[in-house]
């Protein structure tokens, strides 16, 4: 007998708790020259980035400023990139995620999550605190639309900056995906033009700031009766449109290019949040739960947000059709704490905050009405489904792991099953992900043929709701 | 009925769920010393790099194992008594059965060489080995592996991650060309080369060099060669682990000995997966079949044994699948390493990285083999069923495409053309 299987040793073996821990540091992998710089420009852009925003208020604004550290920044973390997937070439590349004190919930993603929350935090309700920031991009907004900056614009800018920054490293980094290439670039488009630019350059030319890339229930007060009078007032026919824009994508194009493409279309190509968690969220979308409790909590969670909008919406047009006489007062706190608790604290500081502990997909995930609607039309009506590879399945269980919805995908994969699931944005990562080519996102003929059942597709939903493996009597 | 399937691997869960689903009241008991779960053995290496924790490697929550019924034990199993029908647990308890599964799996190939027990000589099958492995790996620098299978680039990509050095011994004139035509060897050992592996053709090894403290420093080829290392990865294939069958007389060859029922000679005992040894009984060469597919299509079909069903075991159409480094592999079907009677037709993209290769004989495809894309596995197995001709199969490639969206079809366009 071998020194290698000892058998108290063999008995001993714990392989649940300790049997696979993290190499010792000596043994992973080190930085180029190129990581070293990259570290370092960010490093320094996030210092001067600090001291801006605790006395931002007390330097004179200038434009090589905000110049100097977003360029640092963005440099930095484009360079960062290069230096991890360059060198070889593209492919998968998930070494040391489990080891990485920032993408395993470790030191670095617990302050990183801190900071994430804090800025949301002091965002919304203590716009004080971020005033250093707003005085640091000032220069930036008269320059680009000729008006001062605010805490909005200060949002939108760094939501836009990262997007871009990190979807330069999604680029990048699946360089031999052309699903994701495209994928990539058409949310970087979606947030940098219809999200950043065009809301700007209206309020520029006096005209109301209107995002075209989000429509309700997701912008919820986009079909408010304030929101549509406020607009149907405004002079030239540019409001008008923005009204048929808001009805005509709401109630129109989500279940039309739903039925062709599945939720996709909208979650992983063009909405902003799905646009930050595809490309920010990227190193954390292994952090969702795969829990059944948790997807018990997510179909619960999910639709009783959509039924709160739906309700508020309801109920804010009953008021204003009596102008006033349903429920005032009450309609108006709904609305208030509807905004405050979902649009704010839901979407925001959980949703993005939490995107080091949680992932990246957590308002899409448990409350963002929009993509309950989606899901609802995917699930029964749509082309779109997962397809799996006969028997080509060894269960190993990455494309699990990397599912940002927290979608157990292998175990429909392991019974030769097509994942049809509300939840599925279409991303595309468990088919890259996967080393025996099992999965493949598809738009088939038709949704009769997605899963046993789809002919009824009423009977197959409370299957699927009871479904998972029937208890032993 | 009490029954009882030893090993938690593939073959043997597959085999307990099924019989789950044939007997809902019998009592099922699956026995492992080396887990108390179900893991995915083909992930082992992913655990290793850091793509996922082990709790992620298993196929099935841990709930859902009791709300089958399914009842587990940890425990190693060091003698199998037939006579009075229970199996002796090292511990020292013992548990009794009616019908017994044996599935065992296998272990890494030791040839025989000077120094394969040393410290620091491994082979990667188990999670003892992974965790040997990470042990090991704390001290190396250098690796050498022995044998050019699957396993040793699956073991070659793991320790580059953690920046060791991997020297690559190769009996053969180019990787695995005794399974992989000359085409698609060569491309393997071009991209093995570009990954920075010292890849050493036709050099065998003569002895791994002992450091004087039973731990190995090197090893010497038979060309005289001395390369040092401080791990050596003995991935020569694998062969029937039948240490647990010692002294239970249970008939074994190479492996156990079963029929085409997967029954052994024993009353009440049946065996499958890689451990098995099905006697072909004058129609060639016994059958040891050793990759997770067929270990999965002998667990299905060890259910209906073990219920009390008649079976067969009818392999199914040839089918195996693998990825080195970033580049996939699949095969349908007959693709013999060395042209015989057969045709080969090869079609290969510009740049290296990806190619098809048809065989076929009198008319009729017999195998299909890619690289670097991804074909429908049940569209190519039924082609081979229906027999279809080369030219069928050439005008309805598009159906078999599982490439991603967006990705080049530009092979299958210039094939088809």
């Amino acid at each position: 007998m071998s020194a290698n299987d000892d058998p108290e040793e063999i008995l001993a073996f714990d392989e649940e708790n300790e049997a696979f821990p993290a190499p010792m540091p000596s043994q992973r992998p080190k930085p180029n020259a190129l990581g070293v710089l990259a570290r370092l420009l960010v490093g320094v852009g996030a210092i001067l980035l600090l001291v801006w925003a605790i006395w931002g208020m007390q330097f004179v604004p200038n434009l090589l400023w905000p110049i100097g550290i977003f360029g640092a920044l963005s440099l930095g973390g484009i360079l960062w990139s290069v230096a991890t997937y360059g060198g070889k070439p593209g492919g998968i590349r998930n070494d040391g995620t489990f080891f990485n004190a920032g993408t395993s919930r470790g030191w670095v993603a617990w302050i990183l999550g801190f900071v994430f929350t804090l800025f949301y935090v002091l965002l919304y309700w203590y716009p004080n605190g971020v005033a250093g920031l707003v005085a640091l991009v000032d220069p930036l907004s008269r320059g680009l639309f000729g008006l001062p900056a605010n805490r909005w614009f200060l949002y939108g800018f760094l939501y836009t900056l990262a997007v871009l920054v990190m979807g330069i490293r999604m680029l990048y980094r699946y360089r031999h995906n052309k699903y994701q290439i495209y994928r990539t670039l058409s949310v970087m488009f979606f947030q940098t033009i219809l999200a950043f630019l065009i809301p700007h350059l209206l309020q520029l030319f006096d005209q109301p700031e209107f995002y075209f890339s989000y429509f309700w229930p997701l912008k919820y007060d986009y079909l408010f009766p304030s929101t549509i009078h406020g607009l149907l007032k405004q002079p030239g026919g540019l409001a008008v449109f923005m009204v048929f824009w808001t009805v005509a994508l709401s109630l129109v194009a989500v279940p039309i290019l739903t039925y062709f493409f599945g939720k996709r279309w909208y979650c992983s190509w063009v909405c902003g949040c799905g646009g930050l968690a595809e490309t920010m969220g990227d190193p954390f979308r292994h952090l969702s739960s795969k829990k059944v409790s948790a997807w018990r909590l997510e179909r619960f969670l999910i639709y009783f947000v959509l039924l709160l909008i739906v309700a508020l919406t309801a109920i804010l047009w009953i008021n204003s059709a009596m102008e006033g006489g349903f429920l005032g007062s009450f309609s108006q706190a709904y609305a208030h704490w509807y905004g405050f608790l979902i649009g704010s604290l839901f979407a925001g500081v959980i949703g993005v905050g939490f995107y080091p502990i949680l992932g990246s997909r957590v308002w899409c995930r448990f409350g963002c009405p929009q993509a309950a609607i989606l899901g609802i039309f995917q699930r029964l009506f749509s082309r779109f489904r997962i397809t799996t590879n006969g028997g080509q399945c060894m269960s190993c269980g990455n494309c699990s792991t990397y599912c940002e919805m927290g979608i157990d995908v292998r175990a429909y994969a392991q019974r030769g099953e097509n994942i049809v699931r509300a939840s599925c944005v279409g991303c595309g990562i468990c088919s890259a992900v996967c080393p025996r080519g099992v999965l493949k996102l598809e738009n088939g003929k038709g949704s009769g043929d997605r899963f046993e059942g789809s002919e009824n597709p009423l009977a197959a939903l409370r299957v699927s709701l009871g479904k998972g493996f029937e208890k032993r009597s | 009925m009490q029954v009882v399937v030893l090993g938690n691997g593939i073959t043997g869960v597959t085999a307990a769920i099924g019989l789950r689903a044939l007997r809902p009241d019998w009592r099922i008991t699956i026995v492992s010393g080396e887990s108390t779960y179900h893991y995915s053995r083909p992930a082992l290496m992913y655990v290793f790099m850091g793509h996922m924790r082990y709790q992620e490697t298993k196929p099935y929550p841990d709930r859902f194992w009791s709300e089958q019924g399914l009842e587990l034990v940890r425990a190693w199993v060091d003698r199998i008594d037939p006579e009075a029908k229970v199996l002796e647990c090292r511990d020292g308890s013992k548990i009794p059965y009616d019908r017994l599964l044996i599935a065992t799996g296998a272990k890494s190939n030791k040839f025989g060489w000077p120094g394969q027990d040393l410290m620091g000589v491994q082979g990667l099958y188990n999670l003892m080995d992974l965790r040997l492995l990470a042990a090991n790996a704390e001290r190396a620098r250098r690796a050498v592996l022995v044998g050019g299978g699957l396993i040793g680039v699956e073991l070659a990509e793991m320790l580059k991650t953690r920046g060791i050095d991997v020297t690559f011994l190769v009996r053969e004139s180019s990787y695995w060309n005794n399974i992989l035509p000359p085409e698609e060897s060569a491309m393997v050992t071009e991209l093995l080369r570009e990954e920075g592996l010292d890849l050493r053709l036709e050099t065998e090894l003569d002895e791994i060099l002992d450091d004087g403290s039973g731990r190995c420093r090197g090893v010497r080829t038979k060309g005289g060669e001395e390369i040092p290392c401080e791990i050596v990865g003995l991935t020569a294939g694998v062969s029937p682990n039948l240490s647990a069958l010692r002294g239970s007389g249970i008939p074994c060859g190479r492996g156990v000995l079963v029929d085409w029922g997967l029954k052994t000679q024993v009353e009440d005992v049946w065996a499958a997966g890689d451990c098995a040894e099905i006697q072909t009984e004058g129609e060639g060469r016994n059958l040891i079949q050793q990759v997770w597919y067929t270990g999965k299509a002998q667990g299905e079909v060890a259910a209906r044994a073990l219920a009390g069903e008649e079976v067969r075991y009818t392999p199914r159409t040839w089918f195996n699948s693998a990825k080195f480094f970033d580049l996939e592999y699949q095969v349908y079907g007959f693709v013999p390493p060395k042209k015989g009677e057969e045709n080969h037709h090869f079609w290969i993209d510009a740049d290296g990285k990806k190619s098809l290769r048809i065989v076929e004989k009198e008319g009729q495809v017999l195998g299909i083999q890619v690289m670097g894309m991804r074909l429908r596995h049940l569209v190519c197995e039924r082609w081979l069923k229906e027999e279809r001709s080369l030219e069928y199969v050439l005008s309805h490639l598009y159906e078999a495409d599982f490439d991603p969206e967006f990705f080049s079809r530009s092979l299958i366009g210039e094939v088809t053309a």
